[in-house]
């Protein structure tokens, strides 16, 4: 077993995009659920809406400022849209709307009717959207190699797309501390805690919870844009197992923290490909194919995801008496 | 532990109903404007007189592949050779209903490029006049699916039906018949939800994976063992029944042991369904699952067409819910049954065991679930890793609409869904009409909470 190169491979599956969209994702979720005790089963359809929005109007010749604020306005509207009919109601309400309302994205969004829009279910080309922020980079053209680690300045997979994914996951997680110490945020505990005695102190509860739900959807919508860079907008690669996989990364590294999400991102990337790489290694591909592997590798996330919750529902950081998952 | 609405405020019913037409003003003109815009690619568009095959061409890259051939095979057994365009499209026209199979000619690829999973071509698939049929090669390095949701295989995606064959009275018709056998299947796979939510409380995300249970074993007893299909079926409803006890008395009945809340229950479950799917396509792979390999018997009554397969399935649904309703209305436990989900705390006052009632219900929810799994293979004429996953949000569609908890509600609001889903495809297309069922969910959560037939209750 070449464990250099296994670690190698754990190492930059750390630092890679995806890890970084996903820490953005769980970062927007926790304010849903961490901090409000919303049970927004739909994070994928925000990250999705993000992507489309950003794609189709760089697309359409916008500049990317432009484009992220249409991917941030869409996911706006898509959160106002679900919570008006849902946030009176219970909890699992909220549960079965999102994640059916991401579902509805998905859906249209691989129709054919709409190919000419959405390119339906093979998606949109990554070379389509990505030059107005390749453009911004202010590296030159070429490949840098840091320790083991070599890859394009600019293009797709790149350090730029690297460096821009995680300073706005740290920007994300001190907006995160800030709001958790403001006296907004601590209404939001409230409500997470009692939504009666809020009330009954004269806060308008829905409409609290409609700022979180907006908030958290949008950086859900950013998250969708970093998570599309290296790669292309495919609807069926955002479907439900990633709102899944966003709620797995949050429980593991702690819902109501302000880094939980963070390093909740870096465990479950850097975990799961340390399984599949070793297996690949140790395992003879006669008994195991390397499909097989892939798919050994997402069991192992749903019995996580099972265990945490029972055992340890507070994540690596959380504290146990701030988090009771039992919302209303 | 009533579903209700926290608050009823009525000077703001106005403002929900007025997001709902938003909503659905939102919704409809991109459903509506399906047929009139749907981009065919390449020069072949379905009408009243043939139907098209078609797709896209990538490299792993990303980049449209042209002057790729394919060589396509109608039902008699003529093959013509078509090739992709400079954006990747091919297309190839349907002159008559029928199984339609296409192969990628390998040897016309780019080098370094090749077909994910080789044993998928040719790609066999079912073609109608009057409708569009996607077909989907997927090329990558030897089978390894890149994305979670496995759309990686080659498959077919979609099939959408055009507008222009046009809304006649046989396809009404037909479409009404497949929508309540397509309902009456879902109410079985439904009811077990809706029992489990009124007796314990939980939202269970891993129903689903009952339902491709059942539809899997049927397989392995009938396919992988030789038994007769009926045997099969017996067989394979009596071990989903059984992984409902199992899965009662090993996981549910000792989180409820650790007063472990329903939040927290529904997550597990969703963790679950994750471990359940993958744990199918591990064993069993990505395509589709045949039950039986035998040509159906089709049989025809005025416009409708179905086979003989179907029609007995209808007539073991009917017989099966019917059971349910005896069971529910006039026995002994049917009726402790429906005294837990009105109150457990009550029903536990006046003597009746809550926990070996919530024992009975997972049983019986598991194998109504396995029963309707296996027949749902039948009628889909086949089952795959994630049947019971793609259907689950229809479940909870019809379980809303007709009052969570209420089991009668779920056999309404299944047939409601089910004609809601073949029927929209008159109108939008064949790929959207999930979407439509999931509309529905979100608007009756918006002016009918309780459902059709659930009560209304508030707390608070």
């Amino acid at each position: 077993m070449d464990w250099t190169r296994i670690l190698t491979n754990v190492l930059g599956e750390m630092l890679a995009p995806t890890t970084a969209a996903y820490a953005l994702a769980a970062v927007g979720l926790n304010i849903h659920f961490g901090l409000t005790g919303l049970l927004n089963m739909g994070q994928a359809g925000f990250m999705l809406l993000g992507a489309y929005g950003f794609a189709i109007a760089t697309i359409a010749g916008w500049p990317i400022w432009g484009a992220v604020l249409v991917a941030i306005a869409a996911s706006a509207l898509f959160a106002l849209l679900l919570g008006i009919p849902t946030l009176k109601l219970r909890g699992d309400y909220l549960a079965i709307v999102t994640i059916a309302a991401a579902e509805i994205v998905r859906l249209i969004g691989r129709s054919t009717a709409l190919t000419s829009l959405t390119g339906a279910s093979s998606g949109l080309r990554g070379d389509s959207y990505k030059t107005t922020f390749q453009n911004l980079s202010p590296f030159p053209t070429g490949t840098t190699t840091i320790g083991p680690f070599s890859y394009s300045n600019n293009f797709s997979n790149s350090w730029w797309i690297r460096l821009v994914g995680w300073a706005i996951v740290l920007i994300a997680c001190l907006f995160v501390y800030l709001l958790i110490r403001s006296p907004w945020g601590r209404v939001l505990k409230g409500i997470r805690e009692d939504e009666e005695a809020v009330r009954s102190l004269g806060k308008n509860v829905f409409a609290y919870k409609m700022q979180s739900l907006v908030l958290g959807g949008v950086i859900g919508a950013v998250a969708g844009i970093v998570y599309v860079m290296p790669r292309a907008v495919q609807p069926d690669s955002m479907g439900r197992p990633m709102t899944f996989f966003v709620w797995t990364i949050l429980l593991l590294g702690g819902a109501a923290t302000v880094f939980g999400p963070v390093l909740g991102s870096i465990v479950f990337w850097a975990g799961l490909m340390l399984i599949k790489s070793v297996m690949r290694d140790g395992v003879s591909d006669s008994f195991i194919s390397s499909g097989q592997i892939e798919q050994l590798g997402w069991v192992i996330v749903g019995v996580t995801l099972m265990l945490l919750v029972i055992f340890r529902p507070q994540g690596v950081l959380g504290d146990k008496k701030e988090l009771a998952i039992n919302v209303r | 532990m009533r579903l209700a609405q926290v608050q009823d405020q009525t000077p703001r019913r106005w403002v929900r109903r007025l997001l709902a037409v938003a909503l659905a003003a939102i919704a409809l003109p991109t459903i509506w404007a399906g047929p009139a815009t749907a981009s065919t690619p390449g020069p072949c568009a379905a009408d009243s007189t043939q139907g098209c095959l078609d797709g896209f061409l990538r490299s792993t890259e990303g980049q449209p592949l042209a002057g790729v051939v394919l060589k396509v095979t109608d039902p008699s057994g003529k093959m013509t050779s078509i090739t992709s365009g400079a954006d990747g499209s091919w297309s190839a026209p349907v002159p008559a209903d029928g199984e339609y199979s296409v192969e990628l000619d390998v040897s016309t690829l780019p080098p370094g490029q090749k077909i994910a999973q080789p044993d998928q071509n040719p790609l066999k698939t079912q073609a109608r006049v009057g409708s569009t049929t996607s077909l989907l090669f997927s090329l990558g390095s030897g089978g390894v699916s890149t994305a979670p949701s496995g759309a990686a295989s080659p498959s077919v995606v979609a099939t959408s039906g055009t507008g222009t064959s046009g809304v006649s009275w046989e396809r009404v018709a037909q479409q009404a018949t497949s929508g309540l056998i397509f309902g009456l299947l879902l109410a079985l796979a439904s009811i077990g939800l809706s029992l489990i939510y009124g007796t314990t409380g939980l939202s269970n995300f891993a129903h689903g994976e009952q339902v491709t249970l059942g539809g899997i074993l049927a397989y392995v007893f009938c396919q992988l063992v030789g038994l007769p299909l009926i045997l099969s079926a017996i067989i394979a409803v009596l071990l989903a029944a059984a992984s409902g006890w199992m899965q009662d008395a090993w996981i549910w009945h000792q989180l409820r042991k650790r007063r472990i809340g329903t939040t927290q229950q529904m997550i597990v479950t969703i963790g679950l369904s994750m471990a359940l799917q993958y744990g199918f396509q591990f064993f069993f792979g990505g395509d589709k699952l045949r039950i039986v390999t035998t040509t159906p018997t089709i049989i025809t009554v005025g416009p409708v067409t179905f086979t003989r397969t179907t029609l007995i399935s209808v007539v073991i649904a009917i017989v099966a819910l019917g059971a349910v309703s005896y069971f529910l209305l006039a026995t002994r436990i049917g009726r402790a049954t429906r005294a837990v989900s009105d109150s457990p705390a009550l029903a536990a006052a006046s003597g009746i065991s809550v926990e070996r009632i919530i024992r009975i219900v997972w049983t019986l929810g598991a194998g109504l679930a396995g029963l309707g799994g296996v027949l749902m293979g039948l009628y889909l004429n086949a089952t795959n890793w994630d049947m019971g996953g793609a259907m689950l949000l229809l479940m909870f569609s019809a379980v809303t609409l007709g009052g969570l908890g209420a089991a009668f509600g779920a056999l309404a609001g299944s047939l409601v869904i089910g004609l809601v889903v073949e029927m929209s495809s008159l109108v939008i297309p064949n790929d959207m009409r999930y979407a439509g069922a999931l509309l529905i969910l979100i608007l009756v959560l918006l002016f009918r909470p309780q459902g059709i037939l659930g009560r209304a209750e508030r707390i608070g």
